[in-house]
């Protein structure tokens, strides 16, 4: 296990370039998520305030 | 075509088929990583080293193609005016700026060990350098024009222009003295990268463009949805009672 941890002496180079890439995506994918529920949500509520007002 | 430019009957299918293609992308993603970390043998001349290649090229590669999918989108718009084809390019923006800037990154992480450098003011690196001012460029410009279909205009404009770049960087390597290699696996005479090699870099693209096209559908429904939003504010949309 220690060997592969060790990427034969890259590790320095290899894991930041594999944990970038991961915390990279997940971090676009909750954003998007999170933008899209808000954004839906908004359109929601103010669908029903209009409606009420009418 | 035609039958998706309505954007609610667009949201409807992107709400549908979400959920498989989170599925997918979790699925090709974790099983690239396996191959690639697990599988894949160790390069004979870079060792472990080579492992980066599995997340550096896949993220290039969507560099280019997220970036050509926003220049077509824009000419659609221009051209037929669909009213999607802006929300689509404007959707895909951040996504293509976060694979041209982990391009960047881990390249630098493999250049260290490799050539024993970070960075080089080479053709490839410059010109992906610049595709990353682009995106950053096409991003601004949507913020800082309030009035809707200006900024729409002007962001086309520079997705188009933009373009040049595209085929510039596809084809530095081949046209300029550069440190970075050659391509191995689109090539006129077929990859030259071993199959065990190819594997997991293929199952990694692929989850990158799954990943890629599920967050695009959802990034676009937020447009969507933030479009509608001001219609309704400007008291535009008839609601439905």
């Amino acid at each position: 296990m220690n060997e592969f941890f060790a990427m034969g002496g890259y590790a320095a180079y290899v894991w930041p370039a594999y944990g970038v890439s991961i915390v990279a995506l997940i971090a676009v994918a909750i954003v998007s998520w999170r933008e899209m529920k808000r954004a839906e949500r908004l359109v929601d509520l103010s669908q029903k305030a209009e409606a009420s007002r009418r | 075509m035609q039958q998706f430019a309505n954007p609610q009957r667009f949201v409807r299918i992107a709400k549908m088929l979400t959920p498989w293609l989170l599925g997918a992308t979790a699925l090709l993603l974790v099983t690239g990583l396996y191959l690639a970390l697990f599988v894949a043998p160790p390069d004979y001349q870079q060792g472990d080293a080579a492992r980066i290649m599995y997340v550096h090229v896949p993220a290039a590669w969507m560099s280019l193609f997220i970036y050509a999918c926003m220049a077509v989108s824009s000419a659609v718009a221009f051209i037929w005016k669909h009213p999607l084809a802006d929300v689509a390019a404007k959707a895909s923006a951040p996504i293509g700026c976060v694979f041209t800037a982990l391009a960047l990154i881990t390249g630098s992480l493999w250049g260290q060990p490799m050539w024993g450098t970070w960075w080089v003011w080479d053709a490839r690196l410059t010109s992906v350098l610049i595709l990353f001012f682009l995106y950053l460029g096409y991003i601004v410009l949507w913020s800082v024009i309030d009035e809707p279909t200006r900024a729409a205009r002007a962001a086309r404009i520079l997705a188009l222009v933009g373009a040049i770049n595209i085929p510039i960087i596809k084809f530095s390597v081949d046209w300029w003295n550069t440190l970075h290699q050659g391509s191995s696996v689109f090539r006129m005479d077929g990859p030259t990268i071993t199959s065990s090699m190819l594997a997991p870099l293929l199952v990694m693209a692929a989850g990158y463009n799954v990943f890629y096209v599920t967050f695009l559908l959802i990034r676009m429904r937020t447009e969507v949805s933030q479009r509608r939003l001001r219609t309704i504010r400007l008291g535009l949309e008839p609601v439905p009672a």
